[in-house]
């Protein structure tokens, strides 16, 4: 599990107080991205980009790697998550598929009047 | 609201979710045994899941792929281990590679899903425990991202409301 002294948190915070970044911790946390893709996500320069990457970095919110003369970033989800933050995301995950079966469920019934109607007048 | 109680147990690392539904227990049941209906409520919007094999019978394995935004797939295998239509199925939830072979270094979770019939329909229990905080952060990780990107949201819902 991981805790933070007050540095860090400064510098989390620090890093997730700016639009851009939190937009890059978002791609970043569902997979990989090479540091020149991200960049081209944005309408700004690839030193921003690569600065906004590097407060991330910093701030242990992503690591990079080098593979050939490609950076590649990867979002740090343990930096913020604690066991407990890791069983709400995942309590989240479920509401969703409860809400996606009741849906579902929910389309089924309807179908079934509108054709209960449909066959109604016939009777 | 069709989640009714919600138990995260941080010691066990297991998360269970009671659920009711406005169905009967053999609707719900064919829902599971189903993969084309599995697969419309199993995946978030964001990484829809495809099940390529999927039979609920002890033994029986389940194969299935979650794609993600950019077109990144996550594959996991589930080998059932308990069967007793409609009440309850167990199974074990295991990472694979592209070709469905069960990643035998990565931790399995343990899943029970269970029903009983109500007045109102159907009560679910959805139990998950996991090895490991490492293996709970896989499974978020794998395409489950839906929690991490909300948790995200709400710091930036946070911020522009200060």
């Amino acid at each position: 599990m991981f805790t933070y002294d007050d540095d860090q948190a400064d510098a989390l915070f620090r890093a997730l107080a700016d639009r851009t970044r939190r937009d890059i911790l978002r791609r970043v946390l569902a997979g990989e991205h090479s540091v020149s893709s991200l960049a081209a996500k944005y309408e700004m320069s690839f030193a921003a980009v690569q600065k906004h990457v590097a407060v991330l970095e910093r701030a242990g919110l992503l690591t990079k790697r080098r593979e050939g003369r490609k950076a590649l970033a990867t979002g740090e989800v343990e930096a913020l998550r604690t066991v407990g933050a890791l069983l709400s995301e995942l309590e989240e995950v479920w509401r969703g598929r409860v809400a996606r079966i009741d849906d579902l469920l929910a389309m089924e019934a309807e179908t079934n009047n509108q054709n209960a109607q449909q066959r109604d007048p016939e009777e | 609201m069709p989640v009714t109680n919600v138990v995260h147990d941080t010691e066990r690392l297991s998360l269970t979710i009671t659920a009711e539904f406005a169905a009967p227990i053999e609707r719900i049941w064919a829902l599971y045994a189903d993969p084309r209906q599995l697969e419309r409520v199993f995946g978030p919007p964001s990484h829809p899941a495809t099940f390529v094999e999927h039979e609920l019978r002890v033994g029986g394995v389940s194969k299935y792929f979650m794609t993600g935004p950019e077109g990144e797939k996550y594959h996991g295998v589930w080998t059932i281990t308990a069967v007793d239509e409609p009440n309850a199925f167990s199974f074990e939830d295991g990472f694979a590679d592209e070709s469905f072979v069960v990643n035998q270094d990565m931790p399995v979770s343990q899943c029970t899903y269970s029903f009983e019939a109500i007045a109102a329909g159907t009560r679910a229990t959805f139990v998950s425990t996991y090895a490991s905080a490492e293996a709970l952060q896989q499974v978020l990780d794998m395409g489950i991202v839906e929690g991490a990107s909300s948790a995200i949201n709400q710091i930036d819902s946070f911020l522009s409301a200060a």
